[in-house]
């Protein structure tokens, strides 16, 4: 099949001679896919008259990993690895909204405490997130400090997201039904230790940029773009709040617990780089915000109470003792699991999984201590059995840090997804970009490009 | 709500819809290719539905439906998973169309009435092709660039139909069920 060429590539031309007889030229210029400014890789090709960008074509695709079409292939707790490599900067919101997405389509559903786990999480992910694109906007403008700042600031969130999850970047803390284990004792002490030093870099931050004249001057009244332009390109999230339009999935089809705890939703008026850089700082106070009330609200689990526990017994211990049948030594037993997997024994499980057992792993101890634990467990992970949702399909958005992540489920009946398919928020402002950037000039593309937020991971799936 | 919105869509084109239904709670409307374009416009510029966002196009190929491969061991668990007590077990979800390989299936949202529609396009393998959304969304551009990048699904009227993901010398459609999934192909960049 022919293939369109792309209209910008032949465009070059030498237009006829002005009055004074000089001649002009446009002139192409090829920016990435290899290029500093380029976060990961895509490839803007800019037509230029002067410094002023006539046309723009961008290509992506640099990154494509094939999710949809692995989705497919893996059972459905499988797929939840490769949510993280989605946005890798907010994994557990990726993780989130798929297994909601998956939840919705069994027809179950969470524990409130699991879904206050998750919300909570989710937010220091956004946090992160947003810290991540101010920083990085504002490095490639020449503000390296508030770049390092900034990364320091993200280092403490991570410590958390470590603490829960064991994993910094490649989380897979959700699982379908429920999350992988409970908040570790003292989290809350930690997350309000971690926000103060957030707080304090925020401060700092935004003392070093806000009223900055240098940074201003790049951002006011660049990469400007209307509501009704937003709405009709399908963008989402802090780039379509800066416009003044206030859709937020939290907020408008709340889904957890959104509805139940209280926050504002900070919107710009002018849309361009300048009220979306201030949006994204006013969202992560309001991220933290609701971080500190979903901690206040979160109902007891064992967790928060001084888990009365049983007998520990080491797993490895638990399993030599069940294969030789000693089931009475480890009864009333509780496993003692790796840092991470803590709260996930018996004790933990119904606050943090739902009680489906077709589709949640049992808690340690029923595994290795019983051979209904045992059969369930086997039950799952089998190849061909697993989570098996009723024929049907399910669509899920959730709010990801940059905009409403869909994910579009349909399943046939077998242990792995028939389809699977991402709204990746950074796709459709994306496909805006070619027009933000027509009419600038080449310097405001770095200021644009940065407030898009685009993830590779995301983007190119 | 749902049902509301399902009712205005199917009062306004009795000819279009081939059937409409709510499946967990996504109010669905299946359609003639012949009348997305209107449908589609009708529920942008209707005042009481102003589903002014859309939010995916996305195509399912569903010639593998139901044919995945047998339980290792066992047989069927019959896979009924209780449902909760929210999400009523009474709607059934009818089932893939009936005589179309291909569903492009589209998602719409509306800021200001806060509800969603999704719309499923049977279209047939031997004719892969549905009217291009373009003209009332720009956003739908690239989104359909990706429909065609991945199943091979044309989409009538749009301005540049375009490989988006893949380089232009890729052979296939990835996620065609009868592409394999560790099929190779050398990776060749484009000459400029």
């Amino acid at each position: 099949m022919a293939m369109q060429k792309s209209p910008m590539v032949e465009t070059s031309s030498i237009s006829e001679p002005d009055a004074a007889g000089l001649e002009t030229r446009d002139m192409m210029l090829n920016i990435g896919p290899a290029h500093p400014a380029m976060h990961g890789i895509i490839r803007i090709i800019a037509k230029l008259e002067g410094e002023q960008i006539e046309a723009a074509d961008v290509e992506i695709g640099y990154l494509h990993r094939a999710f949809e079409k692995m989705s497919e292939t893996v059972d459905y707790n499988g797929v939840v690895p490769y949510t993280d490599r989605l946005n890798y900067v907010s994994p557990l919101i990726n993780n989130m909204g798929y297994c909601m997405a998956v939840e919705k389509l069994l027809g179950i559903s969470v524990p409130e405490r699991c879904h206050y786990v998750r919300v909570i999480m989710s937010e220091i992910s956004r946090v992160s997130d947003h810290l991540t694109c101010v920083g990085a906007t504002a490095m490639e403008l020449g503000a390296f400090t508030v770049f390092l700042y900034m990364i320091k600031a993200r280092e403490y969130l991570w410590e958390l997201v470590e603490k829960v999850t064991g994993a910094r970047l490649t989380v897979t803390y959700c699982r379908v039904g429920g999350v992988k284990a409970d908040l570790p004792e003292g989290f809350a002490e930690a997350c309000s230790e971690a926000f103060k030093e957030t707080r304090k870099v925020l401060e700092e931050s935004s003392a070093l940029l806000t009223r900055n004249r240098i940074f201003a001057d790049r951002m006011n009244d660049t990469g400007a773009i209307s509501a009704e332009d937003a709405i009709s390109f399908g963008i989402t999230g802090p780039f379509l709040r800066a416009t003044g339009a206030t859709y937020d999935v939290r907020k408008d089809c709340p889904y957890a617990v959104y509805d139940q705890i209280p926050f504002e939703v900070p919107v710009g008026t002018r849309g361009d780089n300048m009220d979306r850089y201030l949006v994204r700082m006013e969202e992560m106070e309001q991220s933290m915000r609701i971080v500190e009330t979903a901690l206040e609200q979160i109902p007891g689990g064992p967790v928060l109470v001084n888990p009365e526990t049983g007998r520990p017994i080491p797993a490895a211990e638990m399993v030599d003792l069940a294969k030789v049948g000693n089931i009475d030594a480890i009864s009333g037993g509780c496993a003692v699991v790796g840092p991470t997997l803590e709260g996930s024994g018996r004790l933990y499980h119904p606050s943090i999984a739902t009680d489906e057992k077709r589709a949640v792993f049992p808690a340690k101890e029923d595994t290795y201590g019983n051979i209904e634990g045992l059969m369930r467990q086997f039950k799952l992970v089998m190849h061909g059995h697993g989570v098996r949702p009723p024929n049907g399909e399910a669509y899920f958005p959730v709010e990801g840090a940059n905009g409403e992540l869909g994910f579009y489920v349909v399943s046939d009946g077998a242990g792995n997804a028939y389809r699977v398919r991402v709204r990746p928020p950074c796709f459709a402002i994306m496909s805006a970009l070619s027009m933000l950037l027509e009419g600038e000039m080449i310097a405001d593309m770095v200021p644009t490009f940065g407030s898009v937020n685009m993830i590779g991971g995301e983007l190119d799936r | 709500m749902e049902n509301a919105l399902l009712e205005s869509v199917a009062n306004r084109f009795p000819d279009a819809g081939l059937a409409s239904y709510t499946y967990r709670g996504d109010a669905t409307v299946v359609l003639r290719r012949e009348s997305l374009l209107e449908v589609a416009r009708f529920l942008k510029e209707d005042s009481a539905l102003q589903m002014n966002f859309l939010v995916d196009v996305t195509a399912v190929d569903y010639s593998a439906f139901g044919k995945g491969p047998a339980p290792a061991f066992f047989a069927s668990s019959g896979v009924s998973v209780r449902p909760s007590p929210q999400i009523p077990e009474s709607e059934s979800w009818p089932g893939p169309p009936d005589d179309a390989r291909f569903a492009v299936v589209y998602h719409f949202y509306s800021m200001t009435h806060k509800h969603r529609l999704r719309l499923v396009v049977p279209t047939p393998e031997s004719t892969p092709e549905v009217d291009s959304l373009t003209s009332l969304w720009p956003g739908a551009n690239w989104l359909e660039r990706e429909v065609w990048d991945m199943f091979g699904i044309r989409f009538a009227g749009h301005p540049d139909l375009r490989r988006i993901l893949m380089y232009e010398e890729f052979e296939g459609h990835a996620l065609r069920k009868d592409y394999p999934v560790n099929k190779r192909q050398p990776l060749i960049g484009p000459h400029n």
